[in-house]
């Protein structure tokens, strides 16, 4: 089994790691940097960090007139106030003049836990994906999320990144032949039965649902797709051909996510069964982050049983 | 640049204004010709920038938060010589990038997107730190409306900019007292903005919005100010330059018909010849 790390953590560290490498990489806060884990960073490189306060909106357009003065920000804070509360800050100051800024959401979906529905965003892939020129990025362990953060970083146009507030198992370190590219999913697990494409922590359950399935004579394929957009439509239609049934599992409300992203993209290109898997639009609620991403359905035993289902569907 | 001088393009570019909202039969007049003044002393008399260099690293910038008013910063930014007086015949149109809200991808001058009120000011902070950080020495200004102060966002950058101590940041409040639907002062009053900005740690100053010399003084302050962030808060007349449009909030976001075109441009032109002959 793999280490276990808070995809948060990871993109502390990355920060740090990064920081000497990329003198126009700077941080900005909201009030949040020791939950978003930017606080080492803020330590290390104190004339580098700017912490705004409370104040989401005014951090959002901040970021916006730094980068168009030649400087990288990543801005911080929980992925509801992120995507949520500063959308239209993100919309017009961000990418409607194409500014090379990352939004970093943190605490992204219902494993935030204890602190319930306000603050489990399930809609931020959604919003996100919707903007013009956006993209939308969703690494599911800390490998992956210090690869995409140097990736965005050399990204000279707006993104999003969501990060993770719960110890995930780091599965694409040892994964045969990985690299990270924006906009390219990963094969992680080979199969023609069905399709799991995955996101976030989601792709480790998936990992462990096809290992179920597969001791059922199931061989089910697991797709890690980390960027949500641009979606990598080559793997996702070689997916639709070669398997016939695709699963989309996610953190994240059914409508506009993962699942909206490939039902969408399925549909026009090659249509085969779709089954999206998710928050089935309802809100989150408190409870432990195991508790309630299994009370949504997100545990390895339920994304097995959509895939027998979905598999069902199949012409 | 005397007076006389700048008076002369400021009512060229009220001409550009008025000639091109008419020409779109859309746009904002009202506010654009009470903020064309200090657009014309900021770009003619005041800011660091060459229209052949707009890309500048060292350039002097500026935000329009009050984006609604892109007539006013385009025509100014033609008269400078970023792009050809012709262009402004496109504006708003399909068939052009003279967008109806200033355009910083296709608008060549235009430092900042924006439209969206509030925003603007946000990243006119966002600049001020930037020059801080890259150890730069230009300087950063921003027109707000009076209205807009009505936005929190706004406010979250005035903290901000305290915060940080950003004395090359010189923030301009244009009030006219009117917005949409009719005055601020029954809309949402915004006033007294003095207090307000010298409650939040700003170097505060008064100015005429209608008066170069008055305008001069303001920005000197401005930049002999090295602790805080500076606020000019100035008086305009919305409609400024056309007698029917003048204090008037039906004008905020309305065209001219082809007759009061005609009236005025008849003003304007007589307003012209008679700077061009003082």
């Amino acid at each position: 089994m793999g280490d276990m790390k808070a995809t948060r953590a990871a993109y502390g560290e990355a920060l740090c790691e990064l920081a000497e490498k990329y003198p126009q990489l700077v941080v900005l806060d909201a009030d949040l940097s020791s939950a978003t884990m930017t606080k080492t960073f803020a330590a290390q490189y104190p004339d580098r960090f700017f912490n705004c306060g409370i104040a989401e909106a005014n951090m959002t357009g901040i970021a916006a007139g730094m980068a168009a003065c030649g400087l990288k920000p990543f801005t911080d804070t929980f992925a509801i106030f992120a995507a949520g509360r500063a959308y239209e800050q993100v919309r017009n100051s961000i990418a409607y003049p194409g500014l090379g800024v990352t939004v970093v959401g943190s605490h992204g979906g219902v494993s935030v836990g204890e602190d319930g529905a306000t603050h489990q965003m399930i809609e931020d892939l959604s919003l996100m994906r919707t903007i013009p020129g956006m993209t939308v990025v969703n690494p599911c362990d800390a490998n992956e999320m210090k690869l995409a953060v140097e990736a965005l970083i050399n990204y000279d146009g707006p993104s999003y990144l969501r990060l993770g507030r719960s110890p995930v198992e780091t599965v694409t370190d040892t994964a045969d032949g990985y690299s990270f590219e924006i906009g390219k999913g990963v094969t992680l697990r080979d199969g023609k039965d069905i399709t799991i494409a995955a996101t976030g922590l989601c792709v480790q359950m998936s990992l462990k649902a096809a290992e179920i399935l597969s001791q059922e004579g199931i061989d089910a394929r697991v797709l890690d797709i980390h960027t949500i957009k641009p979606l990598d439509g080559d793997l996702i239609l070689k997916a639709a051909k070669e398997t016939g049934v695709i699963l989309t599992v996610e953190e994240h409300n059914v409508i506009g996510g993962l699942g909206g992203a490939v039902a969408e993209y399925v549909g026009s290109t090659f249509p085969v069964p779709v089954i999206r898997h998710g928050v089935n639009d309802e809100f989150g609620r408190s409870g432990k982050a195991a508790e309630v991403l299994s009370y949504f359905g997100l545990d390895p035993e339920t994304v097995a049983a959509k895939a027998r289902e979905a598999i069902k569907l199949k012409r | 640049m005397d007076r006389k001088e700048l008076s002369v393009l400021s009512t060229r570019a009220r001409i550009l204004i008025i000639d091109s909202i008419h020409r779109a039969k859309s746009g904002h007049p009202g506010g654009s010709l009470s903020c064309v003044d200090c657009l014309t002393k900021l770009y003619f008399d005041e800011m660091n920038i060459d229209p052949k260099n707009p890309s500048d690293p060292d350039r002097d910038r500026f935000v329009l938060s009050k984006g609604h008013c892109a007539p006013a910063l385009y025509s100014v930014l033609a008269i400078r010589g970023f792009f050809p007086e012709e262009d402004m015949q496109l504006l708003r149109s399909i068939k052009a990038h003279m967008s109806g809200h200033p355009d910083m991808r296709h608008v060549p001058g235009v430092d900042m997107s924006t439209g969206s009120l509030g925003q603007g000011i946000s990243t006119a902070v966002g600049m001020a730190l930037a020059a801080r950080y890259q150890g730069r020495t230009y300087r950063t200004y921003s027109i707000l409306g009076d209205g807009e102060m009505e936005e929190g966002q706004v406010w979250e950058a005035v903290m901000a900019a305290a915060k940080w101590k950003l004395s090359n940041l010189c923030a301009i409040v244009d009030i006219n007292g009117l917005q949409i639907d009719g005055k601020t002062d029954d809309v949402m009053p915004t006033s007294p903005l003095d207090s307000k900005f010298e409650a939040f740690g700003w170097n505060v100053i008064k100015a005429d919005g209608h008066d170069f010399d008055s305008l001069s003084a303001a920005f000197d302050a401005a930049k002999s100010e090295k602790e805080k962030p500076s606020v000019i808060l100035m008086r305009t007349t919305k409609g400024k330059g056309v007698s029917f449009m003048e204090d008037n909030a039906g004008w905020h976001g309305k065209a001219p018909d082809d007759a009061q075109y005609e009236t005025a441009m008849n003003e304007l032109k007589a307003q012209l010849a008679g700077s061009e002959d003082a």
